[in-house]
């Protein structure tokens, strides 16, 4: 497909443990061999618990996480590059193109300046404007864009809630004009209403613009609700991907069953449907032979345990790495 | 059944700050059978852990209790006035007697450098007359009771050698040791990821049925509330604004606020709904809103009415409780 902005092709990231003088080094496997196509304009979810390497995979995307393995290409209408061997000025080109929304809005901005210096910071470190009234025009622009007016700019971070400050971290991370956004985690600390104000202001946002969003989230019902696309990792791998209706709607992988089935049902009637999962994530350092999912897995057989399941299509664009996605229902 | 194990009345809170006296918790009243569920929903700076944390006298120095804010707790035939209890020996009561409580950290909540077995036996010695040997048998029993394995060896281990999950089972089975009567369980999940909070849940509520005991479970996920609770009270800004069983407040929600964190929530079921965002921002509790104190957001505000008065609680004939002046003026169109 043409139209592939950002793609990971066999990627692994992994991390050396240090402190052991016999012996092999330890690794911390936290991506291994993973494939990944998003499209321009996409908003591609990506679910997973936590130590399931989600927040690792963005950030290799963005070329601040080491790659080990295999290579990241993004492509857009301008330019081409290899993250792998990505330095110098084209790193900096790169940094104005891909952004970052972080989870905590409380931790991301400097509590020393001023909502206009944050938004404003970009711009005067990657010299995107010329003088300062052209800073000040274009801080106005984007931060009208994220509901927030002149008096909201002259003053400081604690001044806001937690609803406010994302919409600041949103909209400093717009300033450079970027056409790739991997926002981590960014709704899950604030409130149910104020999620959804997030949500909303993040689909419209990217409905005006087209920037493709990397949404990495461990809510399957956020993802549902905001992406078109979502792929699903367990333990430094990526089980199972397709278009968010036909994911929800014919689901393959037994993870992915799982981790729907555990979401509490808003009706207080519905009797949970146990799939319930056994046990806890595997550590990454030394990961379960065969399918990384087999010591959890209600259906595991003797093949799981030994033969790591293939990347395959199963319909058009469903991916699935089972042996038997198509005999479990 | 007999009365109820403890009943709420009146319950008003401030706290002395630099910049006043900040209402944190306003004139809320509600009482807890024996074995029941009782959910306390609301967003962040709602006031439900404060109200929770008063149950067992748990708030800050600078905390004052209004003169006629009331705590019953009723144990063994025995109603204690938890407000006025104030020396130490007098709390052990309400200090893991007959009141537990579980939070949202399991890893802030145990001493990092004592091992989870000397901090369980610890409180057990505190609260009955066993032995050291009788104490650590019950907590390596309840360690194995809330599933986690080989219970005689993680006795002996540090809360950093316990994952998440196994960390919240085992604030849990200490929490129960000593068979409370009412465990105030604060956020418990909200920190664990959904295949270890659907674990927790199904545990916990074994365990209810087991013990016989009572739960305040406070949370801000209403999901969680409608597999866990018996009935649900919704809490905003201090005040208690909707309280009803877990149907009727997820099902038929009288009040504008509880409609509005139902449409905020995203939902599996239907993916076309539209996310329907609370407007605005939750105001500072420095600058309480006059009448209403959810006026400023409403969506179905009626005009001066919600502005100047506050609305009184009405109760119907199923006992769904709703502080809302829609209510008394008749179903909105």
């Amino acid at each position: 497909m043409s139209d592939v902005l950002i793609a990971a092709r066999d990627l692994s990231v992994h991390f050396p443990l240090r402190g052991f003088l016999l012996g092999e080094r330890p690794v911390v496997r936290a991506c291994e061999g993973i494939n990944l196509e998003i499209e321009k304009g996409h908003f591609f979810g990506l679910v997973g618990e936590s130590g399931s390497g989600k927040t690792t995979l963005g950030r290799a995307m963005l070329k601040a996480a080491p790659i080990s393995h295999g290579e990241v290409v993004y492509s857009d209408s301008e330019v081409t590059y290899d993250l792998g061997s990505l330095k110098g000025p084209e790193l900096k080109d790169y940094r104005k193109r891909a952004q970052l929304i972080f989870q905590d809005p409380y931790a991301a901005l400097s509590p020393r300046m001023t909502v206009r210096d944050i938004i404003a910071e970009p711009l005067e470190v990657m010299g995107l404007t010329s003088s300062r009234d052209e800073t000040d025009q274009r801080v106005r622009e984007i931060a009208a864009k994220c509901r927030l007016n002149l008096e909201h700019l002259r003053r400081f971070p604690h001044a806001f809630s937690g609803g406010q400050r994302q919409r600041i971290s949103i909209a400093r991370a717009l300033v450079s004009d970027p056409k790739f956004i991997v926002a981590d985690e960014s709704v899950a600390a604030l409130d149910v209403s104020i999620q959804a104000d997030v949500l909303n202001l993040l689909n419209k946002i990217q409905e005006e613009s087209g920037i493709t969003f990397l949404f990495i989230s461990h809510d399957l019902s956020v993802i549902a609700h905001t992406c078109d696309f979502v792929a699903v990792m367990y333990l430094g791998q990526i089980v199972e991907s397709a278009p968010t209706r036909k994911l929800f709607a014919e689901t393959a992988h037994p993870y992915t069953k799982a981790l729907l089935s555990a979401i509490p049902s808003l009706d207080p009637d519905a009797q949970s449907k146990a799939q319930k999962l056994e046990g806890e994530i595997p550590s990454p350092i030394n990961p379960p032979p065969g399918c990384r999912f087999n010591t959890r897995c209600p259906h595991a057989r003797d093949r799981c345990r030994s033969e790591v399941p293939e990347w395959r299509e199963m319909s058009s664009g469903h991916h699935v790495a089972c042996h038997f996605a198509e005999e479990i229902d | 059944m007999t009365g109820p194990l403890i009943s709420v009345e009146n319950l008003t809170l401030r706290f002395k700050t630099d910049e006043g006296l900040v209402t944190a918790v306003n004139d809320v009243s509600f009482e807890i059978a024996p074995g029941e569920v009782l959910g306390l929903v609301g967003e962040s700076g709602s006031g439900k852990s404060v109200v929770a944390k008063s149950l067992m006298m748990l708030n800050a120095e600078n905390a004052v209790y209004d003169d006629d804010s009331r705590i019953t707790l009723n144990v063994d035939d025995r109603d204690y006035d938890v407000l006025s209890l104030k020396r130490p020996d007098e709390q052990k009561i309400i200090h893991g007697g007959a009141i537990s409580m579980i939070f949202q950290e399991p890893m802030a909540s145990f001493a990092p450098a004592i091992t989870i077995g000397d901090q369980m036996v610890e409180q057990l010695l505190i609260h009955s007359e066993m032995t050291r040997t009788e104490a650590r048998e019950i907590s390596v029993e309840m360690l194995a009771r809330v599933g986690i394995p080989e219970p005689a060896q993680r006795f002996g281990q540090y809360a950093f050698e316990f994952s998440g999950g196994m960390r919240q089972r085992a604030m849990i089975a200490m929490a129960l040791s000593t068979k409370p009567k009412l465990l105030i369980a604060d956020e418990p999940t909200t920190a664990l990821d959904v295949t270890i909070q659907a674990q927790v849940i199904e545990l916990m509520k074994d365990l209810v049925e087991e013990f016989h005991m009572s739960i305040l479970f406070i949370t801000h996920d209403l999901g969680v509330i409608a597999q866990t609770a018996d009935r649900v009270a919704v809490m905003y800004l201090g005040n208690l604004v909707e309280t009803g069983t877990v149907r009727q407040v997820i099902n038929s929600p009288a009040h504008p606020y509880t409609r509005g964190l139902l449409n905020s929530l995203p939902k599996l079921g239907d993916l076309d709904a539209p996310l329907t965002p609370v407007p605005g921002d939750i105001p500072s509790p420095l600058d309480r809103p006059s009448g209403c104190v959810f006026h400023t957001r409403c969506p179905e505000f009626i005009g001066d009415v919600c502005k100047q008065k506050i609305p009184a609680t009405t109760v119907d004939s199923a006992s769904h409780e709703v502080a809302c002046h829609l209510a008394t003026q008749g179903e909105p169109a």
